[in-house]
């Protein structure tokens, strides 16, 4: 005798979701502009409250008429759960919070991938409920015989979703742990090659794959947490072989996994605001992760294939033989007095020594001097697709004075100062002609158009992720200015008096 | 809902997200990230259902620990997300 627990979902619930849905797609198209971006983020808000609020009147115990759930239908108003479930959204609200709050701006990468971690665990943790208790999500079958107890059998085809929301969460959560590490310091930067990673990934990928199609026939625990165990450990293992630098493809693409994870979950749940979220969550990742990809001029297989910015060092003895012209401060203050324009290159050096004030400052003082200032953004300056744009306005720099490296390179030949702060390989003009170069055709900043570069850099025997010497940094319009990027800046500020 | 309908939504959406992601302007890349990190958080609902069910006390805990993750991520993503976006602002003449 077969019992269907499928129960019919009220109609007003489906809109809810589906209003909820609508109101994300409106939160990112709210993106194309600072402008609308704020009524779009409040629009989000408004979609996530829908969804959270519907949940809980139609699966909440109120005890309040007929529950949807037939377990529950007209049970008595249950204290602990409602008290649990609120605690449980309090915690985790605070801590959002204070940490939305507290966060730096600088670190903003960092708490990205924390962030990104917490949606695949959750989604895990989603997946195994919905395992140990099908019934609650309306995904199984019971089968009662004559004799012995009765059989509860998940569906097949949630078990494939629930697999692989399970997986995809799996991987989210410990490549974005590994992402976490490496963008916080407490993991070297470099790659960490082991020995036939790519037969170990591939087998690992295909033993999951493998598993997910055998739950179908068998719904044993093991098979579930062995599915869970190996997507965990692929995560990491997918992870440490990518470098420091290629952080901004690895972290847009955690971001693609969270929204695919969420979609797979959706399936499960027959949820449409799921669905519809982990959609645009997976696209947008995935949109990010081509821009970045081809504003490094990589392919995603490369990049995902890791080990990018190992090798270094080789050429750094020769490198520093080779003349180049120092500057001061005083030197760099006088320079930029006398421009009519100065474009300002920042990169992930500008992030790491919190410069962005100082730098503002600068930009203040020589434009009570008359001079033009402009801010060119290489797509890959610093360590997350956008970061270099939240920086600079966090210290008050207006938005339309930055420009994106298409709408800015052709000014460089008209520009009399060209001020590289912690930026570095995005510069490098060997990326347009060096055929041999590992960074040969990915698109520069013709910083080296400009009349003079001055070029804000810690030491000469340091080198970009790429691990390639900069011919920038030798040219006779070219003056370094070896110092700690906010230091060097500030005495900028004060020779400009 | 059946595995079409559900497929549907599905495909549709990512279409609508293809082309709302493009036109996003690549100076909000970063809020972008934020807030796509926040919505995705919408597997709260799971989580919900997973802690309000009857039936298995595991379930129901995974349930619980999964609605206190969820909701860092809400509050959390929108709030950094609110935050990053004040920042925006035009050159007052």
């Amino acid at each position: 005798m077969h019992t269907d627990l499928i129960v019919a979902v009220p109609a007003w619930v489906l809109l809810a979701y589906l209003i909820s849905g609508v109101c994300f797609i409106l939160a990112l198209r709210g993106l194309s502009g600072p402008e609308s971006s704020r009524r779009g983020n409040r629009l989000g808000i408004i979609g996530m409250t829908i969804a959270v609020v519907t949940t809980l009147v139609t699966h909440v115990p109120w005890g309040i008429g007929e529950s949807p759930l037939r377990e529950q239908g007209g049970a008595v108003f249950d204290w602990s759960t409602i008290g649990l479930i609120l605690g449980a959204i309090l915690i985790g609200g605070v801590i959002g919070l204070v940490t939305a709050r507290k966060i730096q701006m600088t670190a903003m990468p960092q708490l990205v991938a924390a962030f990104h971690s917490l949606v695949g665990m959750a989604a895990v943790l989603v997946g195994a409920a919905a395992y140990l208790n099908p019934e609650a999500f309306g995904i199984a079958v019971r089968i009662t015989p004559i004799y012995g107890p009765s059989i509860i059998n998940i569906l097949p085809v949630s078990r494939i979703e629930m697999g692989l929301g399970v997986a995809i969460g799996a991987i989210t959560f410990s490549g974005s742990v590994i992402a976490f590490l490496k963008l916080n310091g407490n993991m070297s930067g470099k790659p960490i090659l082991l020995p036939l990673r790519h037969v170990i990934n591939l087998g690992t990928l295909v033993a999951i794959l493998g598993l997910i199609a055998y739950f179908t026939q068998d719904q044993a625990p093991w098979v579930f947490f062995t599915i869970a165990g190996l997507s965990f450990a692929i995560g990491f293992l997918l992870i440490i072989p990518i470098g420091g630098a290629d952080m901004p493809v690895v972290i847009s693409m955690l971001n693609s996994y969270s929204g695919w994870a969420a979609a797979a979950m959706g399936f499960t749940l027959h949820n449409s605001a799921m669905i519809i979220t982990g959609a645009l969550v997976g696209s947008s990742g995935a949109i990010l992760s081509y821009i970045m990809c081809r504003a490094m001029n990589r392919s995603f297989i490369s990049v995902i294939a890791g080990g990018f910015g190992g090798a270094t060092s080789s050429g750094d003895a020769a490198a520093i033989d080779r003349p180049f012209k120092r500057g001061s401060a005083e030197d760099a203050a006088f320079l930029m007095k006398q421009a009519d324009q100065v474009i300002i290159v920042p990169g992930y050096g500008m992030a790491v020594s919190q410069a962005q004030h100082a730098l503002k400052e600068m930009a203040d003082r020589l434009k009570a001097e008359g001079v033009r200032v402009k801010y060119a953004i290489h797509p890959v300056a610093g360590r997350m697709p956008g970061h270099m744009n939240v920086l600079l306005a966090e210290a008050n720099v207006p938005y339309d004075e930055v420009f994106e490296l298409e709408d800015i390179n052709s000014e460089f030949a008209q520009t009399d100062v060209a001020f590289v702060i912690g930026a570095n390989d995005v510069t490098n003009p060997a990326a347009k002609t060096d055929k041999g170069s590992p960074i040969y055709g990915m698109p520069v900043l013709d910083v080296e158009k400009a009349r003079t570069v001055l070029f804000v850099k810690r030491s000469m025997g340091g080198v970009g992720y790429a691990g390639v010497d900069n011919e920038l940094f030798y040219r006779d319009n070219t003056m370094m200015l070896l110092a700690d990027a906010k230091k060097m800046v500030e005495e900028i500020v004060k020779a400009l008096g | 809902m059946d595995f079409i309908s559900i497929l549907s939504i599905f495909v549709l959406a990512c279409f609508v997200g293809y082309y709302v992601v493009w036109s996003v302007t690549p100076a909000l890349h970063t809020p972008l990230m934020s807030v796509t990190n926040a919505i995705s958080s919408v597997i709260v609902v799971g989580a919900l259902i997973a802690a309000a069910a009857a039936g298995s006390a595991s379930s129901k805990w995974l349930g619980l620990v999964a609605v206190a993750l969820a909701s860092v991520n809400i509050f959390g993503g929108f709030a950094v997300t609110a935050r990053m976006l004040a920042m925006y602002k035009k050159r007052d003449r």
